[in-house]
């Protein structure tokens, strides 16, 4: 046995998986070890992630048995560029978060539990994306709730009990009716596996409920209106590297699972209808969470309610991808969505983490002038606020002319309404905070120093969104290596 | 009717049952019970879809299932039974409605 | 070649690489921010010097990059491109000459100011240069999001409201702008600007629906372009700093906007299809419409900034008349006022600037005997103002002519009526106030005159505005010389239209 094996390609899923999970136990058995740890976790991944789109890239879509057990019994692994990108995204996110809490954290006890804490949702991240069976999906699913939960209950706010409590119950309902799902799904196709449901026989009246279960219990988890409830008050009151995991990475999840189940098992049986419904809520979610972003009296609730109507957009995904010749430009622009709404929202919640840190308040009515203390977060936000908007140069805007393409060469032009009222919204609600923060006042506020790391992560992920505005054949390519679409 | 499909229709009759409760019930600790309920609701589904050749033996894969979703709903309670600890701490009481104003 | 595959790119990024280091750079490292400031403009000048001997010596310059799957984004110079990308980096230096000493007292960051201004006309550059609707588009947006920062940089409440406005009015347009461009690629696939234009072949299948995108896009374009009723960010926007109305009016954002609207006609549709599709007509009146309207409101303005504000949404709808008439000779004066009118509205600006720096004036009414105290100023203030209205042989008065004789030549004789009215406005409202200037006794006291041989402001205050009065001025005169803005405007129209 030589190094190669050990290390090799196709072994590269099991590290991925198996690195965070480690030093997550290392993390709750000696907690001095948790931070450096972790941040060791976050390189080292990121390596991992690397070499590993560049084997997908070259070779198609790698998969792996775990321990060399046959599927059913085994946990089965898979990576093709739909994954790799995910994780990707993790790792990009995973990291600036990791490198912002470092600072962000004293030496308070909240400090013990976040890293493992925070090295188990990597990991719950990691396996969801690279799972190749529908029960190992629950598994992540279940790990990645708890421990999402478990962050967003560090905070030493009064509301964050109450609203991990609210979250906690709402996944738990998603994740069983995920499970009944499975259940069926077993019955009908006697394998756990996704490719070999896939290749499954004719249409049943238990797939369809099987479906219904899954989606429903999946929508519930990645909030889309009218299941979005939960979301605003856990994200806005978790601690701030929390509630940039939590809307950039962790609602992502659930939605992946979606798009895989209806890339895959669900192929055939998709009524056009369904695919409608889905338009519908989302089109519900984009105006309404941004209607409630212009209302919020604090920053972070705005923010919060900002992700609501951003995964409208990312829902949108679905009705347009609906029609043939719309297919692939749809999947592009959803997926591009996805990942400039992660680096971006990331930015936007670290940066107005830091502004709580600074002044120990965000109630947006008293933040006149913040940017003269702030310029490198603010800059952030202004730049992360640019692909939330969907203007150049950003990946936001890439997102928005595909989606544009994909409506308007099929005629769908309801859509397209909807897509640029959405932009029209955010700008209202974003420049709403900017204006305030730009102003220029004389009056000198006291406030605590923010380590400079806070202040840069949330700057270079801002970048990023940016650098993903110009970078998109490179990225599309990796997207679809191995074919996913 | 086959014993199989009767665990089948009671499991789904607990998972409606326990979902039910936890709607409407604004104690918290009601509601975790019943979300237990609805856990072994479907646990007891899947154990119903373990007996795919009745008359052989039953398929071990969903018996599997089971026990994975029994150590996940532990944990799951023991974490949400926290919870409902800190909030009563700090609110004096363990009731809250599903649709509480932030 | 690769010289001639970067050029574009280069030309862009002399004023972008210096922005992003000024951001960065300490409040009072005063010498480098200038350095990088000048050094920058300079280098661009240069280039862009190189690029219009290249130009009209046949080369051909391009840079292409892959930006979005099946989109390039593509910067070339082309005949329309070359010129008003001279016009931006002579102006942009002019200005940033300007900038540098109007805000010497200014309590804000200079570095955040200079940082933005030159990714401002990074923008502008990029606007210039485009060689398709995706490209322009984009940095036709980037022009949005970098002059925001400009118009609110006083940060005063007045301020922060004049930018709620600029932001609500063009980020609607540039939406309107978006889909019409989406829209267009969904039908035709790709957008690239072609002299004559491209869309004639698809009048049967697609006539309605490219009437649609057409007015989408003038609608996008039209709002920096402060066409009515789309134009009332403008005189809001005048509670900025003097430099940021000046590279507002004369250079960035309105010409963006008029220029967006040529190329659109010219260049996407082509004239004569256009016409061929009953857009021409329409688009005229409107443009008339704006032409007079701006004038009206222009004569009731005291606020001297407020009232060339009104000015300059009368004046460039001068643009869009050109390119709205059918025939060659509308289309130079149209081309030639983008040039012409940036000359002398910069002047304007700049000496209003002055105005109010150094003497507080900020009125008409406060303007009697300013000429006595600073009588450059008022003398490029005079030369700008008489242009406008049309004097030969000013600047003015040639675009005028063109536009004149190009209507008559199209049958469209009420070109005349608009244009003659227009030029007595622009007479009822600057003579007096050149009359004022010149020909009536202060009624307060100014501050004391400086000593006898100092200038009567600051050197790099005066400067700027006394050369592009008399750019103005050689333009009209010097108009038949070559590489004069006629030669080019002649050159450009004779691409246009086919043989």
């Amino acid at each position: 046995m030589n190094l190669n094996d050990f290390l090799g390609p196709l072994t590269l899923p099991a590290w991925i998986v198996s690195l965070p999970l480690v030093a997550a136990g290392l993390g709750v058995a000696l907690p001095k070890i948790g931070r450096p740890a972790a941040v060791f976790t976050a390189f080292a991944t990121s390596l991992l992630v690397v070499r590993l789109a560049g084997e997908v890239l070259r070779h198609g879509t790698i998969q792996l048995q775990v321990g060399g057990w046959p599927a059913t019994l085994g946990i089965a692994l898979q990576a093709d560029g739909l994954s790799v990108v995910m994780l990707s995204m993790t790792c990009l996110i995973g990291g600036a978060v990791t490198l912002y809490a470092a600072g962000y954290f004293g030496a308070d006890s909240a400090a013990i539990s976040f890293w493992p804490l925070w090295l188990f949702l990597w990991a719950a991240l990691n396996a969801l994306f690279l799972s190749g069976d529908i029960f190992n999906l629950y598994v992540t699913l279940e790990l990645l709730g708890l421990s999402a939960v478990s962050l967003v209950a560090l905070s030493r706010s009064a509301e964050a009990p109450p609203a991990a409590m609210r979250y906690l119950l709402v996944s738990l309902i998603g994740s069983l009716s995920y499970l009944m799902g499975v259940a069926l799904l077993y019955a009908a196709g006697g394998t756990l596996d996704l490719n070999a449901l896939a290749a499954a026989g004719p249409h049943r009246p238990s797939i369809s409920a099987a479906f219904a279960l899954m989606a429903a219990g999946l929508v519930m988890k990645s909030a889309l209106f009218p299941m979005h409830f939960w979301l605003p008050p856990a994200h806005a009151n978790a601690p701030a590297p929390v509630s940039a995991a939590l809307s950039a990475l962790v609602v992502k999840g659930s939605f992946y699972i979606l798009m895989r189940l209806w890339l895959t098992i669900f192929e055939p049986f998709i009524n056009p209808a369904t695919a409608d419904l889905i338009g519908v809520m989302a089109a519900f979610a984009i105006v309404w969470g941004s209607i409630q972003a212009l209302l919020a009296q604090r920053l972070k609730m705005l923010v919060a309610y900002s992700t609501v109507a951003q995964i409208g957009y990312i829902f949108l995904i679905f009705p347009l991808s609906s029609m043939p010749a719309a297919t692939q430009t749809a999947w592009q622009g959803g997926l591009y969505f996805v990942f400039s709404h992660a680096c971006a929202k990331a930015a936007v919640f670290l940066a107005a983490g830091n502004i709580v840190y600074s002044v120990g308040h965000d109630r947006i009515s008293e933040l006149n002038g913040i940017a003269q203390r702030l310029p490198v977060s603010m800059f952030a936000f202004a730049l992360a606020g640019v692909s939330l908007i969907g203007l150049p140069p950003s990946g936001g805007f890439v997102a928005k002319w595909l989606y544009l393409n994909a409506a308007l060469t099929t005629g769908q032009w309801w859509w397209t309404v909807l897509i640029l009222g959405g932009g029209l919204l955010s700008t209202a609600y974003v420049f709403r905070f900017f204006s305030r923060a730009f102003s220029y006042t004389t009056e000198t506020v006291g406030g605590r120093p923010v380590p400079w790391i806070m202040e840069w992560t949330a700057f270079v992920l801002a970048m990023c969104a940016v650098i993903l505005g110009l970078t998109a054949p490179a990225v599309i390519k990796l997207f679809t290596a191995g074919q996913p679409f | 009717m086959t014993i199989s499909l009767l665990y089948a229709l009671v499991g789904v009759v607990l998972l409606g049952m326990g979902l039910y409760r936890l709607v409407i019930d604004p104690h918290l600790v009601k509601k975790i019970l019943a979300l237990n309920i609805s856990g072994a609701g479907v646990f007891l589904f899947l154990v119903a879809v373990a007996d795919r050749t009745p008359g052989f033996e039953p398929d071990p894969v969903p018996h599997a299932m089971v026990l994975t979703g029994i150590v996940v709903a532990v944990s799951a309670t023991a974490v949400a039974l926290g919870l409902v600890g800190r909030i009563r701490e700090i609110k004096g009481t363990a009731e809250f409605s599903e649709n509480e104003p932030e | 070649m690769f010289f001639d595959d970067w050029l574009p790119l280069m030309i862009l990024l002399t004023s972008l690489l210096p922005g992003i280091v000024i951001f960065v750079l300490p409040e009072d490292r005063i010498r480098l921010r200038t350095g990088l400031n000048m050094g920058g403009a300079t280098l661009k000048l240069v280039l862009i010097g190189v690029m219009l001997w290249g130009v009209r010596h046949g080369h051909v310059y391009e840079t292409r990059l892959s930006i979005l799957p099946n989109m390039d984004l593509i910067l070339n110079a082309d005949a329309m491109s070359a010129m008003m990308t001279a016009l931006s980096g002579i102006l942009w230096f002019l200005t940033t000459l300007y900038a540098i000493a109007y805000l010497e007292t200014s309590p804000q960051s200079r570095s955040r100011f200079f940082g933005f201004f030159s990714l401002c006309v990074s923008s502008t550059i990029g606007i210039a240069l485009a060689g398709n609707l995706i490209t322009f588009l984009m940095f036709y947006e980037m022009l949005t999001l970098t002059t925001y920062p400009l118009v609110v940089h006083r940060g005063t409440p007045d301020s922060m409201r004049a930018g709620r406005i600029y932001i609500a009015y063009t980020i609607g347009g540039g939406a309107a702008f978006l889909v019409a461009v989406a829209w267009l690629k969904a039908l035709v696939g790709s957008v690239a600007f072609t002299e004559g234009g491209m869309l004639a072949p698809f009048v049967d299948t697609y006539a309605t629906q490219l009437r649609f995108i057409f007015m989408l896009m003038i609608a996008g374009l039209g709002v920096k372009a402060a066409l009515v009723p789309l134009h009332g960010w403008l005189p809001n926007a005048m509670v900025a700093p003097a430099p940021v109305s000046a590279l507002l009016h004369a250079v960035a954002v309105v010409k963006a906007g008029a220029f967006g609207i040529v190329r659109v006609v010219y260049d996407v549709f082509g004239i004569e299809f256009s016409a061929e599709l009953g857009l021409l007509q329409p688009l005229a009146v409107v443009a008339a419409f704006t032409i007079v309207y701006g004038s009206v409101r222009a004569l009731f303005q005291d606020e001297l900034k407020k009232r060339l504000a009104f000015s300059t949404v009368s004046q460039v709808s001068y643009i869009v008349l050109g390119a709205s008439i059918l025939g060659p000779v509308a289309t130079i004066g149209g081309i030639v006022h983008l040039v012409h009118q940036g000359l002398m509205k910069i002047t304007l600006f700049f000496c209003a600037g002055n105005f109010a720096e150094t003497l507080g004036v900020h009125h008409v009414s406060q303007m009697n005997g300013v000429g006595r105290r600073m009588p450059w100023s008022m003398a490029a203030f005079t030369l700008g103002a008489l242009g406008m209205i049309g004097v030969p042989p000013l600047a003015g008065f040639i675009s005028k002519w063109y536009l004149a004789t190009g209507g008559l030549a199209a049958g469209q004789p009420w070109v005349i009526v608009i244009l003659v009215a227009s030029s007595l406005l622009n007479a009822a409202y600057f003579l007096p106030v050149i009359y004022r200037g010149w020909f009536q006794d202060a009624a307060e006291s100014w501050p004391d005159k400086p000593a006898a041989g100092m200038p009567e402001t600051h050197w790099m205050l005066l400067i700027p505005p006394l050369i592009t009065a008399l750019l103005a001025l050689l333009a009209g005169v010097l108009a038949d010389a070559p590489f004069s803005p006629l030669e080019w405007a002649r050159l450009i129209a004779a691409r246009e239209y086919q043989p």
